[in-house]
């Protein structure tokens, strides 16, 4: 029988493990781009740096990149914190306390989301 | 009871191996790293928002400690990825074996090492 989990992120322990490593891509292929980027352009200002990040592809891949984010630390976040906010570790009281930190985290998430969006397309 | 029986419960004495840090290291980056990604997103929201706010984000960025703390910030990115690659590598069953495990724990601290110091470099040069 599987053991489902309402705080983890996907269906099952699989599903996470996979979203975790398709995620953890993402955003190194974000992270390669931005970086090439910032080595190889010979002058790194405000109008380039903008012009860069008009582009659609680079937006769709910024986008792509912060869903990937969201996912990643839920899942990884989540793995953190049903390690060591267990009863065993810190007795009865701990359920709760992983609960509020897990809604804790999940708000964070949310926030960065919707912040790199409005950086993009907001004003 | 008798109380000369060894205990060996005194942490100073027992010896991690190598891949139990590269192991936790992966870990406690991880952690900084959901805090950290809200300080990249304020950087990538300043060098967006105007050409104002851009100068005065290089302007801050000129000052010494800040430049530390980004550098620990690029530090935690560097780590944590290369540790995630290695990870991957053994979910495929590459270097699962002692030694094998022994030998990506320190190519993950070279390559770690190597692009930190480079990070460095961009940081301060
Ligand atoms: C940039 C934001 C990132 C954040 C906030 C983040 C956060 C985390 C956290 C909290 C964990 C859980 C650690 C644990 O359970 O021990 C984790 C695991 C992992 N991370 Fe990341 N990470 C980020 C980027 C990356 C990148 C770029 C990669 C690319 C290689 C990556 C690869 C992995 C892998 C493979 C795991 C799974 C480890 C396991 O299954 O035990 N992460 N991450």
């Amino acid at each position: 029988m599987a053991v489902t989990n309402v705080t983890s992120f996907g269906r099952s322990g699989l599903s996470d493990w996979i979203v975790q490593r398709v995620s953890g891509v993402v955003l190194t292929i974000y992270l390669l781009v931005i970086a090439g980027w910032l080595l190889l352009t010979p002058e790194v200002d405000f109008a380039s740096w903008k012009a860069l990040n008009s582009g659609l592809c680079i937006r769709i891949l910024t986008v792509f990149a912060v869903l990937s984010l969201a996912a990643h630390a839920w899942i990884g976040m989540w793995g953190v914190l049903t390690d060591y906010v267990t009863v065993r570790l810190m007795g009865p009281k701990a359920t709760l306390l992983r609960v509020f930190l897990q809604l804790g985290m999940i708000a964070v998430i949310f926030v960065y989301v919707v912040w790199t969006v409005a950086i993009l397309w907001g004003k | 009871m008798n109380d000369k029986r060894p205990v060996n419960l005194d942490i100073g004495t027992i010896q991690l191996p190598i891949t139990a840090y590269v192991s936790i290291l992966h870990r406690v980056s991880g952690v900084a790293l959901f805090v950290i990604s809200g300080l990249f997103i304020w950087m990538l929201d300043c060098s967006l928002a105007s050409d104002e706010s851009f100068t005065a984000l290089q302007g801050i960025l000129t000052h010494p400690l800040v430049k530390l703390v980004l550098w620990g910030m690029l530090a935690a990115l560097a780590y944590h990825l290369v540790a995630g690659i290695r990870h991957m590598f053994m979910d495929f069953g590459v270097g699962e074996t002692l030694e094998g495990g022994i030998l990506g724990a320190k190519l993950v601290l070279v390559i770690a090492a190597i692009l930190i110091a480079f990070a460095g470099a961009w940081v301060w040069l």
